[in-house]
C-alpha cells in the first residue's frame, strides 16, 4: 500500500463522490478457489475493470533455503519435490542433477532415459492440471474431472515405482533408487497406448470451443519484449512468441537424442499459454514413446558409493557397504568445494539451482531460481484495464503454484 | 561466444572494474567493483555480446571475511548463443547498498526485494524495497549466518557425533 498511485486511488476511493460507486477495492484471495494456493490480490475496480492491482505472497514461506543449510544433500530432495508440486519428478531431477554436476558424477545412459521418461510423465502431468483448470476457470469443469482420471493413471505410476504418489522423492544422486518393475512397464504400455485418444479429446472440447476462445483470447497478453524484461521462461515465454527451452539450448540427461520440435504461440495472452501446453503434451508423448522405445540396458544408477545407498544385504555383510551406509544416513559426506548453476526445463520454465559448497555436509548457499516466482510479478500488467474473469483465467494460465512462489 | 571472448570484451571495456574472475565448472563468473555493477550488467545488455536476460539474483553471507561480507550474484544469459555470465559483488554489512537494476529489468524488482528481505542488502533506486515473502514488520534479515535453524544454546543434545 506505499504505491503512491494506489494510495491516490484508494484516498479518492474514500471520498464522498466515490462512495456513490467509482472505484472500489476488491481482495480476490488470499483463500480464493481461483488462487490456487495462498496469495493474495488487492484489486482497485472501476465498475468491472481493473485499475491497479497489488499481491501479497508468502503465506506458506517454508524458508527452504534456509533449511538446506543445516541439511546434506540427499535430504533436500524432499523440500524440491514441495516446490511445484503438480510436477514435482522434474524438481527431484533437477536437484540431483545439480549435486552430480557439483561432484563430477556420470550416469549411465539407462538413467537418462528413466529420468526423461519420468520428467516428460511429470510435465504432462503439470500441464493437464493447469490446462484443465483454465477451462474450468472460463467455466466448464468436464475437462478438469476428465483429465484428473489421467493425472491419477500417472500418479498411479509413481506409486509403482516409489510408494508415493506426490510428493514422489524416487530418484537419487546417481540415479534412482529401483529399476522399473514389470508392473510399471506393463501399465506405461496401456497409458502410451490409450492417453493419446483422451487429450485428443480434450483438445478437441476446448482449441476451437467458441466461449472458450472468447474468454480467452487477448485476455492477459503479455509482449515477447516484457515478457523477456521480466525474466520469463517456459511455456509463457514460448506463447508470446520466444522459442527458449532449456532442453533444447542446453541439453541434459541426454536430450539431443530425441526429435521434437519447441511449440511457440504468437500473441502471449490466455489462449495461446493454452495452447503451447496442448501441443507440448504431445511433444512431451513423442519423447517418451522415444525413450521407452530406446530405453538401454545396464544399472540404474552410477557408482557413487558415497552417495548411493548400498544394497541392504551387503550392508549386512560387507564392511565398506556399512561405513557408506552409516556416513550417507549420518550425512557425513562431505562434496567438493565450488559453486554451480543447473537449470532445468520444469513444468512452468527454467528452474534453476544455484549451489554453493563450502566441502561441508551441506549446501553453504543454496538459492531456487524459481520461474513461478518470475511470473506473477508481472501479473498486475498483464491484468490491467482487464475484467476479473479475465484477471481469473490469466492467473491460471500462467500456471502459478503457490509452492513454488512462496519457497 | 567463448568465455575468453567475453572476459576480455569486459576487461577491455571496464579495466579497472572487474577484481577477479574464474570458471567454476566452466560458468564464467566476475567479481566486479560495486560501484561499477550497474554500467557492466548494462553493457552486456546493450553491447555486441547481447546478455540481455536477467535469470537471477540472490544474495549470499561470508561473515568470516568483513569486508567482503554481503555478495549479491547476478546470473545473465544470452538466450540465442546459450551463453551465461555470474557476477558477483561483495559489499561489508554495514549499510550494504549497491544500485538497483529495475530500470534494466523489470523481473529485478522482486528477485531484489527477496535479497534486501532474506540479506539486507539496500538497492539503490528500487521503487518499492519492503519484504515480500516474511511478515511485514520483520526486524531482521533470517538468511544472514548469524541466525541458526536451531537454537544454539540448546545443551541437551550432543551434536558432536554428528559431524557438526
Amino acid at each position: 500500500m506505499k504505491d503512491n498511485a494506489l494510495s491516490n486511488i484508494l484516498s479518492q476511493n474514500d471520498s464522498k463522490e466515490n462512495i456513490d460507486g467509482q472505484l472500489y477495492t476488491l481482495n480476490l484471495g488470499p483463500t480464493h478457489p481461483a488462487t490456487h494456493g495462498i496469495f493474495q490480490n488487492v484489486l482497485t475496480m472501476d465498475g468491472e475493470r481493473i485499475l491497479h492491482s497489488e499481491q501479497t505472497i508468502g503465506y506458506i514461506h517454508r524458508a527452504f533455503e534456509k533449511i538446506s543449510e543445516r541439511r546434506n544433500f540427499a535430504q533436500i530432495t524432499t523440500l524440491t519435490d514441495r516446490m511445484n508440486y503438480c510436477s514435482a519428478p522434474i524438481n527431484n531431477i533437477g536437484w540431483h542433477m545439480t549435486v552430480e554436476k557439483l561432484i563430477g558424477c556420470e550416469v549411465p545412459k539407462r538413467v537418462d532415459y528413466m529420468r526423461i521418461i519420468m520428467m516428460e510423465m511429470a510435465r504432462i502431468a503439470d500441464h493437464m492440471v493447469c490446462n484443465g483448470v483454465i477451462a474450468m476457470d472460463a467455466g466448464a469443469i468436464t475437462g478438469l474431472t476428465y483429465l484428473f482420471q489421467e493425472r491419477e493413471k500417472i500418479y498411479e505410476m509413481y506409486e509403482q515405482i516409489c510408494g508415493a504418489r506426490m510428493t514422489t522423492n524416487m530418484g537419487r544422486i546417481g540415479g534412482f533408487e529401483r529399476d522399473f518393475s514389470p508392473k510399471f512397464h506393463e501399465m506405461l504400455q496401456t497409458w502410451l497406448k490409450k492417453f493419446p485418444k483422451i487429450w485428443g479429446e480434450f483438445c478437441a472440447l476446448n482449441e476451437r470451443n467458441r466461449i472458450f476462445m472468447d474468454r480467452t483470447i487477448k485476455a492477459g497478453p503479455i509482449s515477447a519484449e516484457r515478457a523477456l524484461s521480466y525474466g520469463f521462461t517456459g511455456p509463457n515465454l514460448r506463447a508470446a512468441g520466444v522459442d527458449y527451452d532449456v532442453r533444447v539450448a542446453s541439453p541434459y540427461s541426454s536430450y539431443e537424442d530425441f526429435d521434437f520440435i519447441i511449440p511457440v504461440g504468437t500473441a502471449g495472452d490466455t489462449y495461446d499459454r493454452f495452447m503451447v501446453r496442448q501441443q507440448e503434451v504431445w511433444e512431451s508423448l513423442k519423447i517418451i514413446e522415444q525413450a521407452y522405445k530406446n530405453l538401454p540396458e545396464g544399472p540404474f544408477h552410477a557408482d557413487v558409493p558415497e552417495f548411493y545407498l548400498p544394497e541392504k544385504a551387503d550392508v549386512y555383510n560387507k564392511m565398506e557397504a556399512l561405513i557408506y551406509h552409516f556416513k550417507i544416513v549420518m550425512g557425513e559426506t562431505e562434496v567438493p568445494k565450488g559453486e554451480v548453476y543447473h537449470a532445468v526445463e520444469g513444468g512452468n520454465g527454467e528452474l534453476g539451482f544455484y549451489l554453493v559448497s563450502d566441502g561441508g555436509r551441506s549446501p553453504y548457499r543454496l538459492h531456487f531460481r524459481r520461474p513461478c516466482f518470475i511470473y506473477y510479478q508481472a501479473y498486475p500488467e498483464m491484468i490491467k484495464g482487464g475484467m476479473i474473469s479475465d484477471a481469473i483465467v490469466t492467473m491460471c494460465s500462467m500456471n502459478v503454484i503457490a509452492g513454488e512462489l512462496d519457497a | 561466444m567463448t568465455n575468453e571472448f567475453v572476459l576480455e570484451a569486459i576487461t577491455r571495456e571496464f579495466p579497472d572494474s572487474v577484481i577477479s574472475h574464474s570458471e567454476p565448472y566452466d560458468f564464467l563468473t566476475l567479481e566486479i567493483k560495486k560501484e561499477d555493477i550497474k554500467k557492466v550488467i548494462h553493457y552486456l545488455r546493450d553491447s555486441s555480446l547481447e546478455i540481455q536476460f536477467l535469470t537471477d539474483i540472490c544474495g549470499i553471507h561470508y561473515p568470516e571475511n568483513p569486508e567482503k561480507e554481503i555478495g549479491v550474484i547476478y546470473h545473465l544469459h544470452n538466450l540465442m548463443t546459450n551463453f551465461r555470465i555470474r557476477l558477483k559483488v561483495f559489499m561489508p554489512k554495514e549499510n550494504a547498498e549497491v544500485d538497483s537494476m529495475t530500470d534494466l529489468y523489470a523481473g529485478a524488482n522482486w528477485m531484489e526485494r527477496e535479497t534486501f528481505e532474506f540479506y539486507g542488502v539496500k538497492f539503490k533506486g528500487h521503487p518499492d524495497l519492503r519484504v515480500i515473502l516474511n511478515m511485514e514488520d520483520i526486524d531482521y534479515h533470517p538468511m544472514l549466518k548469524e541466525y541458526r535453524l536451531e537454537d544454539g544454546t540448546r545443551t541437551d543434545k550432543d551434536d558432536k557425533m554428528f559431524g557438526r
